[in-house]
């Protein structure tokens, strides 16, 4: 019945309106033939932006699918493209087809209506996906409810040069003592930079001493107390920083470059495997390696979402599933290609997959699942956007 | 019976009035837009006005008064010491070797585009750069590079001297251009006979013929510097950053409402540009009354020698950083693991161009046809424009020069949002004809610039010659007035291209992020601050931008083989 009803829908001239159904996966793969999907996702990583080439050259050979990658210097510059276009009337046939997206960026996007779905639950490859132990349902405590679909694990840990540092530093204060003793040494990228905005709320969770206010939206009763340890936290670090906190580098990637030059020896990064690709390429030092603090880090996972108004929902939503799948997982997680965690979970795959993970070489930097330690949960996304407003004003416009 | 050219009916001036619109209707709409949600209208983000909100919200952001202060003082100072340098090297050097050699190297300095050398000069100067790796650690005695804040400096003295690299090699075109039509060596020899010094005889005899020439020029170079953004986004201070930098921040924030606050900025930031232009004229006309003052009194100034040598040196420095800047980006696309303090990298590999040059080359054909596009619609648009002056023998006056020189001077950040939003509504921005017409705005002024003074004066009367025998009006202008300018219309359209490719913030806002060109990967790219890939950009874009100026010079060799005094224009 439902695929005579399907049938119906197909041959009626308003066909082209209606949008496809997840759960007929042929019809879905059918439709996206000869499709392409903008993939809106930050360009500033050489290694990302080669990845999703490789994504494009693999869906243009299964799927007939053109794949183009719009680089952006900011995710938000496609939220707010999409929510242009929604007041200007533009319901179909929208410029974005699909975003990397995550945390405030999905909220404010949800909240406001601008996606298509549900759909991530119903992808033929979700079946692996590992629901049990890693956040795939929650984007920074929000419900994703299958408005996006997961495609790597993140997880913070900190790059540091052995060979200026060689011990790994059990916590923020751990981190404040070391920085007293070597004064310029470290930086972080300047908030509201995503990675650098990470860096705040890891030194929250690791501070504070009410964890649970963090997973609920900001109350202006608790604000203060919960984020005075923090802030008393930078008063005391950012002397001790690289140009004494008068200047920071503007992106995560910025904080390779410094290592390499030997500016700074210790460093955040949101993807375990990033400093073991960025030694392949030559970016890093053979001497980095990383670590996580006791108490464990925050980590998230990056999704993909579609815009209400793509006019390529199938092909977009192939493109997702596509990520999903072992193939691409396994080469993502590759640390010569793009060191990201797989969001699969790996005892479930095909034995083929199954050996092809536990083959992988992870690269000399990165930590085996076991030592990454306990995923500590994303503050709510409000969090992040009121410290990230009070250290501009406090630190970022100092001079 | 044929009429005589100028008897003949003359249709209406469709082409001027083309001109005109293709180039102030967006700048108009644009501000428009910027102006209403600047007091709060923005519907999209449901916003109605108006209402000073974003304005207060504005004046409550802690930064505002640093920030002002950092674009007022970067921007000024920038323009005021490319100037000085632009009049030193040709007061104290014109006609000599070295400036010969310097001039040499104008196209090639022109055409690196500014985010590359911006990040050239980084490269070169910052505390772990080549100059402090050529001096440790035997000299220095660092084995590690000092913690020392010489890029993004709180005065913006980095951003200053990488504007001043940049301006100069523009200004110094200019003014050779404008010095052939005031006999400046006739003027020169007669201060040196009355025993002047060569910057003080030129300075009392050929500026004042020469500055009114040159005076919008040196406005648009004030208008760029106060409001750029890439230059600033890497070698600015940035706790806080200056206002245009900031501008562009709200304007990436998710939440839209930041929208009518960048407005707010972005209207401060034309305030503050027309205050500078203001204050600019003001100190002309009292240096002017300094200056005559001091032509009065009759002192002649020949001990300037020093000064000479300063001109030539601050010359010299900006145009070895720039060219050094590009040879450590070069260098960077070739290296292997590359450490401090070593000079050159461990080993040289071809990995970075096998990994960045696929996915550039195929911007490279969206940012030719671009590029050509404008520069093809700006050079009937211009000509037509030229020809039609000249039918009607009409002038164009300081006021329509002013006209034509506003986008240059309206800074960028002050229109093109709302130009997007403009074109959202027609539904046609996102598109590669959106784009074309962005860039014509940009493109028009400067084939303008580049045309008139070659167009002006060719020599009316082998016009009247043909007319004598015959020709008719479109017959002298196509079979005798183009080819013989064939050479100054090359070197426009390259001029045009270079513009073209270098467009940033058009390209991006206009074209929706679906129009990619070589200059919007290479920026992307550079928030990433990955050296390697960002040398392979600069190269290609470099690369892209020379081109036509090499063919502007080689064509009309090859066609004028035979005809000497045709080759150049």
């Amino acid at each position: 019945m439902k695929r005579m009803l399907s049938l119906v829908i197909a041959v009626l001239p308003f066909a082209a309106w209606a949008d496809p159904d997840p759960a007929d996966w042929n019809a879905v793969l059918t439709e996206a033939r000869g499709q392409t999907v903008h993939w809106h996702a930050w360009g500033g990583s050489t290694a990302t932006n080669d990845f999703i080439t490789w994504v494009g050259a693999r869906l243009t050979a299964d799927h007939d699918i053109t794949l183009t990658h719009v680089k952006l210097e900011n995710t938000a510059d496609a939220v707010t493209r999409v929510l242009t276009e929604k007041s200007a009337g533009q319901d179909t046939q929208g410029a974005v087809d699909l975003i990397w997206i995550n945390g405030a960026n999905f909220a404010a996007m949800k909240s406001a209506d601008l996606l298509f779905g549900p759909f991530a639950e119903a992808l033929p490859n979700w079946q692996y996906a590992d629901t049990a132990t890693k956040t795939l349902r929650h984007d920074f405590t929000v419900p994703t409810e299958g408005y996006e679909s997961p495609w790597a694990m993140a997880q913070v840990v900190f790059m540091h040069d052995t060979d200026d540092l060689p011990d790994r530093l059990g916590s923020m204060n751990a981190l404040l003592d070391w920085a007293r003793s070597h004064p310029g040494r470290f930086t972080y990228p300047q908030p509201p930079d995503f990675l650098g905005t990470t860096f705040l709320k890891q030194a929250l969770v690791d501070l504070t001493a009410d964890s649970a206010a963090l997973a609920a939206p900001v109350s202006e009763e608790t604000y203060v107390e919960v984020s005075a340890p923090l802030w008393e936290y930078l008063d005391d670090l950012t002397p001790l920083l690289w140009r004494n906190g008068r200047a920071y580098p503007q992106s995560g990637p910025r904080q390779l470059q410094l290592i390499s030059d030997d500016e700074i020896d210790l460093a955040i990064s949101f993807s375990p495997g990033e400093a073991s690709t960025a030694i392949a390429n030559y970016q890093l030092p053979e001497s980095v390696r990383t670590f996580v603090l006791d108490k464990g880090t925050i980590g998230n996972a990056s999704f993909v979402a579609i815009p209400y108004n793509s006019g390529a929902k199938a092909a977009a939503m192939v493109v997702a599933d596509f990520l999903l799948s072992p193939e691409a997982q396994l080469r993502a997680q590759d640390p010569a290609v793009l060191g990201y965690g797989t969001v699969l979970d790996v005892t479930a795959l095909p034995a083929q997959y199954q050996t092809a993970f536990q083959d992988l070489d992870l690269g000399p930097a990165t930590l085996s699942p076991q030592d990454l330690g306990t995923v500590l949960p994303e503050p709510h996304p409000s969090w992040m956007t009121r410290i990230a407003q009070e250290w501009v004003a406090r630190y970022g416009v100092g001079n | 019976m044929r009429l005589p050219p100028r008897l003949r009916p003359i249709a209406p001036p469709i082409l001027p009035a083309l001109t005109l619109l293709a180039l102030l209707g967006p700048v108009v709409a644009g501000l428009l837009g910027t102006v209403m949600a600047g007091f709060g209208h923005l519907p999209a983000a449901g916003l109605s006005g108006p209402s000073t909100e974003p304005l207060r919200a504005l004046l409550a952001w802690p930064g505002i008064v640093p920030a002002i202060q950092l674009s007022l003082q970067t921007g000024g100072a920038a323009t005021l010491i490319s100037l000085a340098v632009v009049v030193l090297l040709v007061a104290g050097w014109e006609g000599t070797r070295p400036f010969r050699i310097l001039l040499r190297l104008l196209s090639p300095l022109l055409s690196v585009p500014h985010a590359a050398a911006a990040f050239g000069l980084m490269f070169l100067i910052q505390p772990s750069g080549w100059i402090a790796r050529g001096l440790s650690p035997w000299f220095t005695g660092w084995d590690r590079p000092p913690d020392l804040l010489l890029v993004q400096d709180p005065m913006g003295i980095a951003l200053i001297a990488g504007l001043v690299a940049k301006e100069v090699p523009f200004l110094l075109l200019i003014t050779l251009a404008a010095l052939g039509q005031i006999d400046s060596d006739g003027r020169r020899k007669v201060a040196a006979a009355l025993g002047y010094g060569r910057i003080a005889g030129w300075v009392f005899t050929v500026l004042p013929a020469l500055y009114p020439r040159i005076r919008l020029p040196v406005y648009v170079v004030l208008a760029y510097s106060m409001s750029v953004v890439d230059v600033a986004m890497i070698l600015g201070p940035n706790t806080p950053p200056p206002l245009s930098v900031q501008i562009v921040r709200w304007m990436g924030d998710p939440d839209l409402q930041m929208r009518s606050l960048a407005s707010a900025a972005a209207l401060v930031q034309l305030a503050l540009v027309v205050s500078a232009l203001t204050l600019w004229r003001l100190a002309e006309f009292v240096t002017g009354h300094i200056a005559a003052h001091l032509a009065y009194r009759g002192t002649r100034w020949a001990g300037d020698g020093w000064l000479r040598t300063a001109g030539l040196g601050i010359g010299t420095v900006s145009v070895v950083a720039i060219l050094a800047g590009m040879l450590g980006l070069v260098v960077w696309s070739f290296a292997a693991r590359w450490t401090f303090p070593a000079v050159l990298p461990e080993a040289m590999t071809l990995k970075t161009w096998h990994r960045s040059a696929p996915p550039a080359m195929a911007t490279l054909g969206t940012t030719i046809v671009i590029a050509c596009s404008a520069t093809l619609i700006g050079l009937v648009l211009t000509i037509g424009c030229l020809e039609t002056e000249e039918r009607r023998h009409l002038r164009l006056t300081q006021r329509g020069l002013w006209l034509l020189y506003v986008p240059l001077l309206i800074p960028q950040t002050a229109f093109l949002p709302g130009m997007q939003t403009g074109l959202l509504s027609f539904g046609i921005d996102g598109t590669l004809w959106a784009v074309i017409f962005a860039h014509l705005v940009f493109v028009l002024p400067y084939l303008r610039l580049s045309l008139e003074g070659p167009y002006k004066s060719w020599d009316t009367r082998q016009a009247a010659v043909a007319a004598a025998m015959g020709a008719s009006a479109g017959r002298i202008f196509l079979g005798l007035r183009l080819p013989m300018l064939l050479a100054p219309i090359l070197t426009a359209c390259a001029v045009a291209m270079a513009v073209s490719v270098g467009q940033y913030l058009p390209t991006l806002l206009v074209g929706g992020g679906r129009v990619q060109t070589l200059t919007t990967e290479a920026l992307a790219l550079a928030s990433g601050g990955d050296r390697r890939a960002i040398g392979v950009y600069a190269v290609l874009q470099a690369a892209i931008a020379l081109l036509p100026f090499a063919l502007a010079l080689a064509v009309p060799a090859l066609v004028w083989r035979n005809r000497r005094g045709l080759r150049h224009g």
